[in-house]
């Protein structure tokens, strides 16, 4: 059983089915990704688990129970659209959300002491948010999000807006949270960041779950079955691993280093064909690397949406 | 504190800062006061300078009548800053001179010719400047009262009965069920402070209605509505919003009150004493010169003085403790009932321009409550102002246009409760229409949509 976890998700708006039947299944402690195009519905799902919007079926589990208001209190939510009071000072401002969350005065104002220094933003208190750049007020919603010390966050699209130098001070900071135990939920389509953070992922595309699981064995079920071979020979390999198994891609990397990237089409089969793959080649040449090449999660997305939405456009 | 009232104390404090509070806060009884008080300071302020009038005679052939034969001597009322002096032999080109060269303000010449002429008459003044509207009253009127009584005494109407003739009226009015008697003076006060009062609480509920409205869609365009909703219920936001603005009112409304008081005060005093002041030096120059036409234009002036002096008498009368508390009541409960509806409205829009057509069932019954209001001050008990001070939505306003005028105490309770009641009613509705609208974006609201969302559970 998960920690948290969303079942059979069902929503509707006017005309419109937003999410058919949705489960997704989030671990304790893991930064877990929901994926998917413009309009795929991951707003609606994390609207749904916040309990801002009700679902017309299913039903927000977290150990096991059913999701209540009290439970929102321990949720810190960053939303896609980022809004604050554009007239209210930015240290005024952080206060009154604590204090909605239901922190006491010292406590609230300890925990933004902590993160104002920690983000170097302890100037800003005084400034309206209407003097600040978009980036800026969009690191003052972060630290907004985690005031309350929240045991899960739902960021969703946390890293738009940001410079690269502040995208890796926000990333490092999620990973930081994860590390002391926080769930993190974040909903993105950049897929480098999903790579670099998520644990586990769920892609929605056209209102359904299409694809569940930890990003590992997602990558191993979308691989292709490629190594990569480095090796220095006297000639080339090329017309030999032509021969026994199925040659990619190769070509030189300097004067005495090639590479090769391998098929093996029937390694699902056989596991050991990649040691066979080493065997044939190793008193043929000097290996100097030999890897698996696994898919990035972009092909996976391109793969996974592109097929599906073939599927769909011939229904 | 609660969550409630963390919402509440930021929707007040936020507005109580603002400058434009502070100053509205200021400038609003100023202004009210302003209104009332300048023009009669004015005035004032441009007869401080002391001012002499020649008055000149030219008889029927065109020469200067002398002294002793003058027939307008002391015919105009001499007061302390306009005074007339009467010049005898003096011709019309000497007139013209005197006018120019001399410290007299200007010089009347009247030609008898002109001047006995019949229903309408003329005098010629020349003045260094243009004179005041005052001094021309005051010269025409004293002329008419003049021309008045010659003509009674050519008709051999006895002199003490000339003094007889001009009565002042004033009526008193009692209702069948009580002994004491209104005088009229008492009762237009009372249309005042109804009128006031009514018009007063039109304006607070559109004024900070529209705030509330503002308030709902700057949340929601800004999008801080999605985190403000994981933290509180959409209802504690609004009613959070709703209560916060209607004590931002309520503090203006009081400094209002305060400041105007003050203002009353000081205008009271300060008015009363001025004019007790004028009162005196006319009896003066009574004395001095003891003439018949001059006293009766000062009974009649004096008469003014006692009415306004009346008026703050009967100011003093009214029971403002009861009025206060009905007037605080309808303020709150008909601010109340209107803000949740234009807290819907901001939900159910985008941007603040969207909210034109939703606008109008809010503002029809409020426009309509002031056309009766109008209608109810002079007609406080007709069923026009029954029926309308009853119905909730236009009782805030027509009710305080009846405050004066012993309401029955069965009628302002069920006047005050059916506004409980839809108060209650709208803010459920409100509150659904709120909860869907502000998290609503991008498609146009219709009102079909809107009647979809109360339907939701």
């Amino acid at each position: 059983m998960s920690f948290f976890e969303a079942r059979n998700i069902t929503k509707q708006y006017a005309g419109h089915l937003a999410l058919d039947d949705v489960s997704v299944h989030i671990d304790k402690g893991l930064v877990y990704g929901f994926l998917g195009p413009n309009g795929a519905g991951k707003t609606t799902l994390i609207r749904i688990i916040n309990r801002i919007t009700a679902p017309d079926s299913g039903e927000v589990l977290i150990d096991g129970r059913k999701i209540t208001s009290e439970d929102i209190l321990k949720i810190g939510y960053l939303p896609e659209e980022r809004g604050l009071y554009k007239k209210m000072k930015v240290g005024e401002q952080s206060l009154y959300l604590a204090r909605l969350k239901g922190l006491k005065k010292n406590e609230a104002l300890k925990q933004l002491n902590f993160w104002f220094d920690k983000f170097e933003i302890q100037s800003w208190w005084n400034k309206k948010i209407e003097e600040l750049s978009k980036g800026m007020a969009q690191k003052v919603q972060f630290i907004i999000t985690l005031l309350h010390n929240p045991d899960i966050l739902i960021l969703d699209e946390p890293l738009s807006g940001f410079d690269p130098v502040n995208a890796s001070q926000l990333k490092q900071e999620i990973k930081n949270l994860r590390n002391e135990g926080k769930t993190i939920i974040l909903s993105t389509h950049d897929m480098s960041s999903v790579e670099e953070l998520c644990d586990k992922i769920c892609l929605i595309n056209k209102s359904k779950a299409i694809l569940e699981g930890r990003v590992a064995d997602i990558k191993q079920e979308f691989k292709s079955n490629k190594f990569e071979v480095v090796y220095s020979a006297e000639q080339s390999l090329d017309g030999f691993l032509q021969e026994k198994f199925q040659l990619v891609e190769s070509g030189k990397i300097d004067t005495d280093k090639q590479f090769a990237i391998v098929k093996i089409p029937d390694l699902s089969i056989n596991k050991s064909q990649g040691n066979e793959l080493i065997k044939s080649i190793v008193d043929k040449a000097v290996i100097h690397s030999f890897s698996e090449i696994l898919p990035s999660m972009t092909e996976v997305f391109i793969q996974s949406v592109g097929s599906n939405s073939n599927t769909d456009s011939n229904e | 504190m609660s969550k409630l009232q963390h919402i509440i104390a930021r929707e007040y404090i936020t507005r109580v800062r603002k400058k434009t509070f502070i100053i509205m806060s200021i400038i609003g009884p100023l202004l009210f006061a302003g209104l009332m008080v300048v023009p009669v300071w004015l005035t004032q302020l441009e007869d401080k300078e002391p001012k002499k009038i020649a008055v000149v005679e030219i008889d029927e052939f065109g020469r200067p009548v002398p002294d002793s034969t003058m027939i307008l001597r002391n015919v105009f009322e001499n007061k302390p800053l306009l005074k007339f002096d009467y010049l005898g032999e003096i011709s019309v080109a000497q007139a013209e001179e005197l006018a120019i060269i001399s410290d007299y303000f200007g010089v009347l010449i009247v030609r008898h010719r002109a001047f006995l002429a019949g229903d309408k008459v003329s005098v010629e003044l020349i003045a260094k400047k243009q004179p005041s509207f005052g001094i021309e009253m005051q010269i025409e009127q004293n002329l008419e009262t003049f021309l008045y009584n010659k003509k009674l005494l050519t008709y051999n109407v006895p002199p003490q009965v000339i003094n007889n003739l001009n009565t002042k009226v004033s009526i008193a009015i009692r209702r069948a069920d009580e002994n004491e008697i209104k005088s009229s003076g008492d009762i237009n006060v009372k249309r005042g402070l109804g009128y006031i009062s009514g018009f007063l609480i039109y304006m607070f509920i559109f004024f900070f209605g529209a705030q509330v409205m503002r308030g709902v869609v700057e949340e929601k365009s800004n999008r801080i509505i999605e985190v403000i909703i994981t933290s509180v219920k959409p209802f504690q936001l609004m009613m959070g919003k709703i209560i916060g603005i209607g004590l931002v009112g309520l503090t203006q409304f009081v400094t209002w009150i305060i400041l105007s008081l003050v203002i009353f005060q000081f205008a009271e005093s300060y008015m009363l004493n001025e004019k007790l002041h004028e009162i005196q030096n006319q009896q003066q120059t009574v004395e001095l010169f003891n003439t018949q036409p001059a006293t009766q234009q000062n009974t009649e002036i004096s008469m003014e003085d006692v009415e306004l002096s009346g008026m703050f008498e009967s100011l003093r009368e009214i029971d403002f403790l009861f009025v206060l508390c009905v007037f605080v009541f309808y303020f709150i409960t008909g601010f109340l009932l209107y803000a949740s509806m234009f807290a819907a409205i901001g939900a159910a829009v985008d941007s603040e321009t969207d909210t034109q057509q939703f606008m109008l069932p809010v503002t029809i019954p409020l426009v309509i409550g002031i056309i009766v209001m109008m209608n109810a001050i002079t007609n406080p008990e007709g069923s026009l102002a029954y029926w309308f001070s009853i119905i909730p939505f236009t009782s805030p306003i027509v009710m305080m246009a009846r405050i004066g005028f012993d309401i029955p105490v069965s009628e302002l309770i069920l006047s005050a409760s059916l506004l409980i009641l839809t108060f209650i009613f709208m803010t459920w509705l409100s509150g659904k229409i709120y909860r869907i609208g502000i998290l609503m974006y991008g498609k146009k609201t219709s009102y079909k949509e809107i009647i979809k969302w109360i339907r939701y559970k």
